[in-house]
């Protein structure tokens, strides 16, 4: 198939309606998913094709769709539950957590539950403090689960088609600031395995690792350390479990020095967690201590000026970058 | 309550051996625990509650469940092999689950058992997501869940119940009440007791039965189960007493002797064997040698549980994801990876 045009919101509702098209087992439940077609609209339509027994609109009750979801894929079905917001996680972590992620071990390997939850995290659209959270650390934590967390138009798709196939529950987070990107879609053509970062920019002088939204903070950030002669490469991390991690330590080892880029907050987070498995790893070809550059440990505010100041921005990561490498410290460290 | 029910065929001599069974099961499994060879700290008898087999009667082969943290006479009223079933509380290697679960977590893909669960409700929506399987695959399949009084109080039911009434799902919510939540008797948990008027409220049919007739379960338990085949989801509440504490080191201090002894009066194995003795169904010979068979049968799991092997370290990292699929790493491989030589070139 030929390479298209497409949204980051175009390529999940894609990747769903293939998945259906190909296995008569994949049903999706959550909140508004049929008729209203998705609060971000990416299941739009997708009941007038496959109708009410496999697009099921379920009531406000985040624990059972969830739990549902978790005896369906006990039962034999695939199924795909909706989240609206991670930020409504924790009403499910008994299901996700206690649930989902441990019947395979506690029931001794007879019982997986291969089903995806969906769900939509990240700042951008002044959402505020309960509708703009990256709770992708609380998810990284529980023993049982995969995390997928994708940040491109043609990792929409794949990462999600390729989710479907595992067998055991994957958390998918998309990015609310997301789902208008543009960006070039092969159906036939992944960029790379389930499960295994990609090099998105080689460079020599740095590492920068991160995933999601920061991903494209962090790409806009290297074209600027290179305007000024600073070659960075930059590693999406895509699957945050497993986490291969081989390649990421090729990468600290080659460049002796690497910072990790979320959005999220820092403390106790996914970020930290890489940070010190790399030091662990690369503690001898290390330049610099590796740095975390994270959403400041706050509640996210409503007000656009604040909630941007709070997470990340390609100034940071550059300012960051730059002082990894040249020791000169940046105008906001004065 | 309904007057005492009048058995009508040899099924229910059958119920009678399955209750004799779980009775001793539960005995044998508290010696398990006071030898100190349960695996687990935690065991819940559901001795008092056998009339349950009303209910796990009236399934068919095919048909799911999920239980709770007193499921074990529920696994063996649908086929469980006690000897597995008494090595996976001892935490043995041909335990059900491979000694990862214990009581409160053994299940059995094979005989339709979904899992027992330690969160009080938190088997609950799974028969909701069964129910879906079944009736988009047009399986003639019906789950179950089975828990206590204690799980009246978790929102979980309610969202599962809504679901399942919206959604003509062929699923049952069975409620073994058995008066306690732990320590906390049912009058001082809830508001209102009439808990199949909740049931009710969701659209759901329902049915209450003395959990010390179990043919009156039995028969209560049929109804409901070939309307939930037709796509009428149902509740099913089994009145009985939890003869001893919540757990087997619990001595129950927050109840008087009077009450235990008014309770234990409601016994469904002494009833049931009164009632198949007077209507000539059993002769006591019969029913003495059910009695005795259950004592052997049970007696060779707890030395089976016993004498089984428990399960090499090394399993501890299998099955938290598939076969075939990135597992976890041990930490000592870790560890060496790190502080070996090679690594630090």
């Amino acid at each position: 198939m030929s390479l298209t045009q497409s949204t980051y919101r175009e390529a999940i509702r894609q990747a769903l309606l293939d998945a259906m098209h190909a296995d008569p087992s994949v049903i999706l439940i959550g909140e508004e998913v049929g008729l209203y077609g998705g609060a971000y609209g990416v299941t739009k339509g997708l009941i007038d094709i496959f109708g009410a027994n496999r697009v099921i609109d379920a009531p406000i009750s985040e624990p059972a769709i969830v739990g549902a979801a978790v005896g369906a894929a006990m039962t034999g079905l695939r199924p795909v539950a909706e989240l609206m917001y991670v930020d409504f996680i924790g009403m499910t972590m008994d299901q996700l957590a206690n649930q989902a992620a441990k019947s395979r071990y506690m029931f001794g390997g007879q019982i997986g539950v291969p089903m995806v939850l969906r769900t939509q995290g990240g700042t951008g659209r002044s959402a505020a403090a309960q509708h703009s959270q990256s709770l992708e650390a609380w998810v990284m934590h529980t023993p049982g689960l995969r995390l997928i967390m994708p940040a491109t138009v043609n990792d929409a798709y794949h990462l999600l088609r390729q989710s479907l196939t595992q067998p055991d529950p994957v958390v998918f987070i998309e990015h609310k600031g997301l789902y208008t990107l543009k960006g070039d879609l092969d159906p036939d053509t992944p960029d790379g395995a389930w499960g295994q970062p990609v090099t998105r920019r080689k460079g020599s002088d740095l590492v920068i690792l991160s995933y999601s939204r920061m991903l494209h903070e962090s790409l806009a950030a290297a074209d600027r350390l290179a305007a000024s002669g600073i070659e960075a490469e930059v590693i999406d991390l895509r699957c945050l479990n497993p986490l291969d991690e081989a390649p990421l330590i090729e990468a600290v080892k080659r460049t002796g020095r690497a910072m990790v880029v979320t959005e999220a907050v820092v403390t106790g987070s996914v970020a930290s967690e890489i940070a010190a498995r790399l030091t662990e790893s690369c503690f001898d070809w290390l330049e610099e201590p590796i740095l975390r550059v994270g959403g400041e440990d706050i509640p996210i505010p409503v007000s656009p000026a604040l909630e941007r100041g709070s997470i990340p921005s390609a100034t940071l990561i550059h300012d960051t970058a730059q002082w990894l490498v040249t020791r000169k410290a940046p105008e906001w460290a004065a | 309550m309904n007057a005492p029910h009048l058995p009508t065929n040899t099924a229910a001599l059958g119920r009678y051996r399955m209750m004799r069974r779980i009775r001793s099961f539960e005995e044998r499994v508290g010696e398990l625990f006071l030898k100190g060879e349960s695996a687990g700290s935690m065991l819940h008898l559901s001795i008092g509650e056998e009339a349950v087999v009303g209910m796990t009667d009236a399934m068919q082969a095919g048909d799911t469940f999920t239980t709770h943290h007193r499921g074990h006479g529920v696994f063996l009223g649908r086929g469980a092999d006690p000897k597995r079933m008494m090595a996976e509380i001892a935490g043995k290697e041909d335990g059900y689950c491979r000694g990862k679960g214990g009581s409160m977590h053994i299940a059995d893909r094979a005989l339709g058992h979904l899992g027992a669960n330690a969160i009080v409700g938190g088997g609950i929506p799974h028969i909701v997501g069964a129910g879906i399987t079944y009736r988009n695959g047009g399986t003639g399949q019906i789950s179950v869940a089975f828990f206590g009084d204690g799980a009246m109080s978790q929102g979980i039911l309610y969202e599962s119940m809504n679901m399942a009434a919206l959604w003509h799902l062929p699923v049952i919510f069975c409620c073994i009440n058995n008066q306690y939540g732990m320590g906390t008797r049912v009058d001082r948990s809830a508001g209102h007791r009439d808990f199949p008027a909740r049931a009710a409220a969701f659209g759901l049919n329902t049915a209450r039965a003395d959990g010390a007739d179990v043919e009156a379960v039995h028969d209560a338990a049929r109804t409901l189960v070939q309307a939930a085949r037709d796509g009428k989801p149902g509740y099913l509440e089994i009145d009985a007493y939890r003869f001893y504490g919540h757990a087997r080191m619990d001595k129950s201090p927050y109840r008087t002797a009077d009450e235990e002894a008014t309770g234990r009066a409601r016994d469904p194995l002494s009833a049931a064997r009164t009632r198949l003795s007077a209507h000539g169904l059993a002769t006591d010979d019969d029913l003495t040698l059910i009695d005795a068979e259950a004592v052997t049968e049970m007696d060779a799991a707890l030395s089976h549980a016993i004498a089984a092997t428990p399960p090499a370290l090394s399993t501890m990292f299998q099955d938290v994801y598939a076969p075939g699929t990135p597992a976890p790493r041990p930490q000592a491989e870790r560890l060496t990876a790190i502080l070996s030589e090679g690594a630090r070139a």
